[in-house]
């Protein structure tokens, strides 16, 4: 017994030091690794500590002449928040736009997403064949950064949302039915078989033994993809694919250093606000008090 | 008319040489009717074969055939067509949780309709009907339009059952059905299924780990060892050494 014992602690702190040697090793390795890169990224710390100013210059610059006083004080006059906020009227238009491309987009890459997942999952794929391209086909989709596909849309159908929401359409796509596939690769799959023991088929199957269960995580992931894509669809403005995104580069291109900050504000507004709202549904969704 | 024949049915399991076999060439005849039980330890074979009745699994060689139709070399429409006409039941029930008894129920008919009809959850009125009827007689009416998953095991096994007999099959394949249930709940489910053997005349072929039950509720036995039978005929023709080996095993 006692051999045991002591063999078995001899092995143990044997294990400890080799595990030790690996993670001093790993974490040498990690510092080598940071040493070089910010050598090629020519990182050093008076350009940090000489830029980090110019930074808060530009905040500075920004930032609206508000004067306490006049706060409520009509758009025409100086220093108060009408006048700051005196374009409010096409920002919301514009949010709208924005909010629209992220719910269209969301919802044809939902539906999209939905119907190619269930070929792309291991487990239930009809066949081997379908797997393999799907899944190459959604890698694709997902691969390539949806500023990219938006630039491509632009040019072809314009400046307008329209770009803005078949480039986020195939992104979310391939996003989703990556994350939809995995789900489905969880699923227990004892009522397919039930489904095909009765005689049906493939497609009752699917719509049967795996859509219920799999259907409140599939909801939640795209409450979470909606919350990235109201992100997305601000920033994808920038190269002419709609919504308020286009209007801030115009700004900040024209310099007009207070609306900048006007515009900045409402985004922020209104993904912290949507952000909370979807992820309080999540919950919801996820705790099984809603279907 | 609707005798069920199989002709030295052999499975195995993986590559040729260290594959498992699990049925090893059974040949039995069950006729229009009856009810028989399959009795043996786990891993004797039992599972498969029933399995390979409803064509889950492939053999590996030898043929079923029913009212002298090949089954074994049955594809796509006519497949589908056996499937549902020997209806399953399963050890754990196998439902849909999430979704009400009702429509549990009515996935026993899914292979007849169109898939379209399937995607939209759109069933005929006469098939509700039908489905209502089954629960009925289960005694499970009132349930209708619960969860699954708020019934007891017992419950959902019946359901299970109403959703076997939506399939109007000619055999019930039965795997396994009361194991994962306590004894009251056991007597109610297999009075069911002896209740649908007598009243409809489906078949039963029933697989039992209890060698008690299933003396007492079938007329004829099959004793399986190591995918080979080693008994069939009435329950006062099982030895007592051989119900020693197939039951004091399955105790292991």
């Amino acid at each position: 017994m006692n051999n045991i014992l002591e063999n078995y602690s001899k092995n143990y702190s044997e294990q400890i030091k080799k595990r030790r040697f690996w993670n001093i090793f790993i974490v040498l390795g990690l510092f080598v690794a940071i040493l070089i890169s910010s050598s090629i990224i020519d990182l050093n710390m008076t350009r940090i500590t000489s830029g980090i100013p110019r930074l808060g210059d530009y905040i500075a610059k920004i930032l609206p002449n508000l004067d306490t006083n006049l706060l409520f004080a009509n758009s025409q006059i100086e220093g108060s928040v009408p006048y700051w906020y005196f374009n409010f009227k096409k920002y919301i238009v514009l949010l709208y736009e924005t909010f629209n491309m992220a719910v269209l987009s969301t919802l044809f890459g939902f539906v999209f997403a939905l119907l190619l997942s269930f070929f792309s999952a291991r487990n239930i794929t009809p066949n081997v064949l379908s797997f393999f391209f799907v899944k190459r086909f959604l890698e694709f989709l997902r691969g390539v950064p949806e500023i990219i596909f938006a630039i491509l849309f632009v040019w072809a159908l314009g400046v307008g949302p329209l770009a803005g929401i078949i480039a986020m359409t195939i992104h979310t796509t391939g996003a989703l039915g990556k994350l939809f596939s995995e789900v489905h690769e969880n699923a227990e799959l004892k009522s397919c078989e039930a489904i095909r023991s009765a005689g049906g088929g493939w497609v009752p199957e699917m719509r049967y033994g795996v859509l219920p269960q799999v259907l409140p995580n599939i909801i939640s992931y795209a409450l979470l993809r909606f919350e990235i894509n109201i992100r997305a669809s601000t920033v994808i403005g920038f190269v002419g694919a709609g919504g308020i995104g286009q209007e801030l580069y115009l700004v900040i291109n024209f310099n007009y250093y207070e609306e900048v900050s006007a515009i900045i504000l409402l985004i922020i507004l209104t993904v912290i606000t949507i952000d909370i709202t979807s992820g309080a549904l999540r919950q919801r969704i996820i705790k099984g008090t809603h279907d | 008319m609707g005798s069920l024949q199989l002709n030295s049915l052999i499975k195995q399991f993986g590559k040729n040489t260290d594959g498992r076999i699990a049925v090893n060439g059974i040949s039995l005849e069950v006729t229009q009717g009856e009810m028989v039980g399959i009795i043996g330890k786990s891993g004797a074979g039992k599972s498969t074969l029933l399995r390979m009745i409803n064509r889950l699994v492939e053999p590996t060689s030898g043929s079923i055939s029913f009212d002298g139709t090949d089954v074994t070399s049955l594809k796509g429409k006519a497949l589908k067509k056996w499937r549902s006409e020997c209806a399953m039941i399963f050890q754990q029930f196998h439902l849909i949780d999430r979704l009400d008894v009702l429509t549990n129920v009515l996935t026993g008919t899914l292979g007849r309709r169109y898939n379209i009809l399937n995607l939209l959850k759109i069933f005929p009125k006469e098939e509700k009907i039908n489905a209502l009827k089954a629960l009925h007689k289960l005694d499970l009416l009132g349930k209708a339009l619960q969860r699954v998953e708020t019934l007891s095991g017992g419950e959902q096994q019946r359901v299970a059952i109403a959703r076997a007999l939506m399939q109007k099959p000619k055999i019930l394949l039965a795997d396994e059905p009361i194991s994962s249930l306590d004894p009251k709940n056991s007597k109610i489910v297999m009075d069911d299924i002896k209740k649908i053997n007598n009243e409809e005349g489906i078949t039963v072929i029933c697989n039992l780990h209890s060698l008690e039950v299933a003396k007492q509720y079938s007329k004829r036995l099959i004793g399986l060892s190591e995918g080979k039978i080693v008994f069939d005929g009435p329950p006062e023709n099982l030895t007592q050494e051989l119900s020693q080996e197939l039951y004091d095993l399955e105790n292991e």
